[in-house]
């Protein structure tokens, strides 16, 4: 276990705890989460809280970044708004960050929710990842990471 | 004026008469004349949905998003509790323990339900299979897909949960589920129309009350009892976008 600053978009810093602990994603199961227009979490499901590892009250009304693992480029998440900002379908893998600080892999998909013709938010719902593509994802992550730091 | 009325074609065979008891007990409530029409096909009900002849629908999730977004209906309820969920299974003989035991080349047995199929291909992906590399074997019904994988002719089958539930214990002896989805928010609704909202002189809100009280009288408790249903539990428009949001995302 170590502890690292993560550095957000909106200038704020977060201090957490990080390990190298895999928790496997729950079998047939979505995780699923709403946010504002700013990701702002508004709801989320069970699983959403479950495989967090924070309580729903502690997740309700926080930035999204609360589940920022440091292993992740920063231009993963800027092609994720980029793309639902312009009203269409991002899909994408993420590694995500735990309360306890053990990580979990999804395949997410996030989509606006457009009522009446407006976008009022965003959802995303996660499935279970292939293990091939989390390999990939592993690899490819690393070099945007270095890149983005060098 | 004459109303239509039709069920997902995924209905249980069961429920036939049910269907009917409802429709009759619709009526007798609304005093307006509904004709219900049953289809075995998933295609020729869109395309009865698309040329405007249907007002009333007991719809899958995958139809609602063409029928609340396209076609301006409503949604009313859903069947208290019931949430659709997929179960994949394999010969209860067979190896396989789980999805990533399945490998590119497998036959996939399936009845034809595009609900189904659309929750059983997304749990085959933790196992890199998708459409392109599994061949599908599409069955009439889930016996069919039971027997499919009985006889191994398939690897594996992807089952509703509740045809599955509901198979004989003959069948169940011989098939071992291997995944179940626990989704929970995806769900079968009753919808109703801009036709019949705008001319069977009901107001939409009478309508839900309808439906959603239906339960509270003698008649209208055991007419739900031959639809399989303990009562109906209101749908509210934000509740049914949503749903709609979540099968866009598992849509590719
Ligand atoms: C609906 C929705 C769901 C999101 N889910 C996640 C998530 O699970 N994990 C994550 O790190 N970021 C998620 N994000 C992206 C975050 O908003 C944010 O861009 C990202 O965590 C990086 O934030 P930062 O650069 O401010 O640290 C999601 C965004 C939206 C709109």
């Amino acid at each position: 276990m170590s502890t690292i600053e993560l550095k957000h978009h909106d200038q704020s810093t977060s201090s957490r705890e990080v390990s190298d602990e895999e928790v496997p994603y729950p079998e047939g199961k979505l995780i699923v989460s709403r946010t504002d227009t700013r990701g702002k979490i508004t709801h989320c499901n069970q699983s959403f809280v479950d495989m967090s590892g924070f309580e729903e009250n502690e997740l309700i009304g926080q930035p999204h970044y609360i589940l920022r693992h440091p292993d992740m480029p920063a231009a993963a998440f800027k092609d994720l708004w980029d793309t639902i900002k312009a009203g269409n379908k991002w899909k994408g893998y993420v590694k995500n960050l735990r309360k306890d600080g053990k990580f979990y892999w999804v395949y997410a998909v996030v989509v606006p929710n457009v009522r009446n013709g407006k976008v009022v938010g965003y959802a995303s719902v996660r499935r279970k990842p292939s293990r091939t593509k989390i390999n990939e994802c592993i690899a490819l992550y690393k070099t945007m990471l270095a890149e983005e730091q060098s | 004026m004459k109303f239509t009325m039709t069920v997902s074609p995924d209905f249980s065979p069961d429920y036939i008469a049910g269907w009917y008891i409802f429709n009759t007990w619709l009526q007798n409530q609304t005093k307006q004349a509904i004709h219900l029409e049953l289809y075995n096909s998933f295609d020729k009900q869109r395309e009865d949905i698309k040329a405007d002849k249907i007002d009333l629908i007991y719809a899958n999730p995958y139809d609602a998003s063409m029928l609340i977004r396209d076609k301006g209906f409503v949604a009313i309820a859903s069947p208290y509790r019931k949430t659709d969920e997929a179960v994949i299974c394999v010969n209860s003989e067979s190896e396989y323990t789980c999805v990533e035991d399945l490998k590119s080349g497998c036959t996939i047995a399936t009845a034809d339900d595009p609900e189904v199929s659309t929750i059983g291909m997304i749990m085959l992906e933790p196992a890199d299979l998708s459409k392109e590399n599994v061949t599908i074997e599409e069955l009439k019904n889930y016996v069919m897909v039971a027997k499919s994988l009985i006889g191994n002719k398939a690897d594996a089958g992807f089952f509703l949960k509740e045809a599955f539930d509901d198979m004989s214990k003959f069948i169940k002896s011989q098939i071992k589920p291997i995944v179940t989805s626990q989704i929970s928010v995806i769900r079968h609704t009753f919808l109703i129309g801009p036709d019949f909202v705008n001319n069977s002189g009901i107001c939409e809100e009478d309508f839900r009350q309808l439906i959603n009280s239906m339960h509270e009288s003698e008649k209208g408790a055991s007419t739900l009892k031959s639809l399989g249903f303990e009562r109906w539990e209101n749908q509210d428009h934000e509740e049914a976008e949503f749903m709609i949001d979540l099968m866009d995302t598992l849509v590719s």
